[in-house]
C-alpha cells in the first residue's frame, strides 16, 4: 500500500517536472516560456518532497521533515529568479507576442530607477 | 521591553523553526540551540533589517496562505493543460496592477504570490511603486484578472501589513 502510494506521488512528480520542461520548448517567446519550468515544476517537486518525506518517515529512524525546508526556500527563490529574469528581458525589449505594456518604456527612458 | 531581549520577533521563532528543521529532530538540545541562534542572529544583523514587520492579523494572513496553497495547485493543473494544449491556444498579456500596498514586505509578498501561482509572473514594479506589471500566459480577460490579483491576494496582505 505504501509502495503504490509513493509510487503514485513520484509518478505526479515526474509528469508534471516534464510538462513544465516540455513548456520550455513548445512555448513561442520568452515571456511565455517563463512559465513552465518556473512553476508548473512547484506540483512537481511538492509531491516528490511528499514523496520522500512519507518514504523517510516509514523507514523508523523518527519522522522527517527537512523537505520542507526544500519547498520554503524554493517558494522563495523561484519567484525571485523569474521576475527578474522577465525584468531584464522587459529591460532588453525581448520580442514577445504580448505588446510590453507602455510604463516600461516611459521609465526606461526617462532613466527610471 | 529591551532592544536585547528579543531582537526580532518573528525572526527568532523563524529561525528556530529552521534549525529544527535543518537537523530534522525534536530533542530539547536542538530546540534550545535553534532559539539560542534565533536569538543571537538578529542581534548581528539588525542594523541589515531596514525596517520592523508587524502582521496585524495572523489569521489572515494564515487564511491566505491557504488560499495561495490552494491555487498553486489548481493552477499548476490549468498551467500543465496549457502547456499539452500547445501554444496555439494561449493568449499571452500584459497587465498593470495599480497597487494600494505601500509596504516593502507587502509588494514582495504580492509580488512573489503572483509569480508562484501558475500563468502569471510578475515581471516589473514601476519606480513609483505604485504599479506592478504582470505577464500572463493565457490572459482572456485583463479586467477580470486585475480584480482577481486585486481581490484574492492583495486584499489580505493590505490588512495584515499596511498601518491603518
Amino acid at each position: 500500500m505504501l509502495d503504490i502510494t509513493l509510487s503514485v506521488l513520484i509518478l505526479i512528480g515526474a509528469l508534471f517536472t516534464f510538462i513544465g520542461s516540455l513548456g520550455l520548448a513548445r512555448m513561442p517567446d520568452f515571456y511565455t516560456r517563463l512559465h513552465g519550468p518556473t512553476k508548473a515544476t512547484t506540483l512537481g517537486v511538492g509531491s516528490l518532497l511528499i514523496a520522500s518525506m512519507i518514504h523517510f518517515s516509514s523507514q523508523g529512524e523518527g519522522i522527517s521533515f527537512h523537505e520542507v525546508l526544500v519547498t520554503l526556500f524554493l517558494f522563495i527563490t523561484a519567484p525571485v529568479s523569474a521576475h527578474l529574469l522577465s525584468k531584464a528581458a522587459l529591460h532588453l525589449r525581448v520580442k514577445s507576442l504580448a505588446a510590453p505594456p507602455h510604463e516600461v518604456e516611459e521609465a526606461d527612458s526617462g532613466e527610471g530607477q | 521591553m529591551k532592544r536585547w531581549l528579543l531582537p526580532h520577533p518573528i525572526l527568532t521563532p523563524t529561525l528556530a523553526l529552521i534549525w529544527v528543521l535543518l537537523v530534522n529532530s525534536l530533542s530539547p538540545g536542538a530546540i534550545i540551540l535553534g532559539l539560542l541562534l534565533g536569538w543571537a542572529i538578529p542581534l548581528f544583523t539588525l542594523r541589515f533589517w531596514p525596517a520592523e514587520v508587524r502582521v496585524r492579523k495572523p489569521l489572515t494572513l494564515l487564511r491566505f496562505v491557504v488560499v495561495l496553497l490552494y491555487d498553486i495547485v489548481v493552477a499548476n493543473v490549468a498551467v500543465a493543460w496549457l502547456i499539452l494544449r500547445g501554444p496555439k491556444h494561449t493568449t499571452p498579456a500584459f497587465v498593470v496592477v495599480p497597487l494600494s500596498l505601500t509596504t516593502d514586505i507587502g509588494i514582495s509578498i504580492l509580488a512573489n504570490t503572483i509569480s508562484l501561482t501558475p500563468g502569471t509572473v510578475s515581471s516589473w514594479l514601476s519606480p513609483d511603486r505604485r504599479r506592478l506589471i504582470v505577464q500572463g500566459l493565457d490572459v482572456k480577460d485583463p479586467d477580470a484578472l486585475v480584480e482577481t490579483i486585486k481581490r484574492r491576494y492583495e486584499a489580505p496582505l493590505l490588512e495584515v501589513f499596511e498601518p491603518c
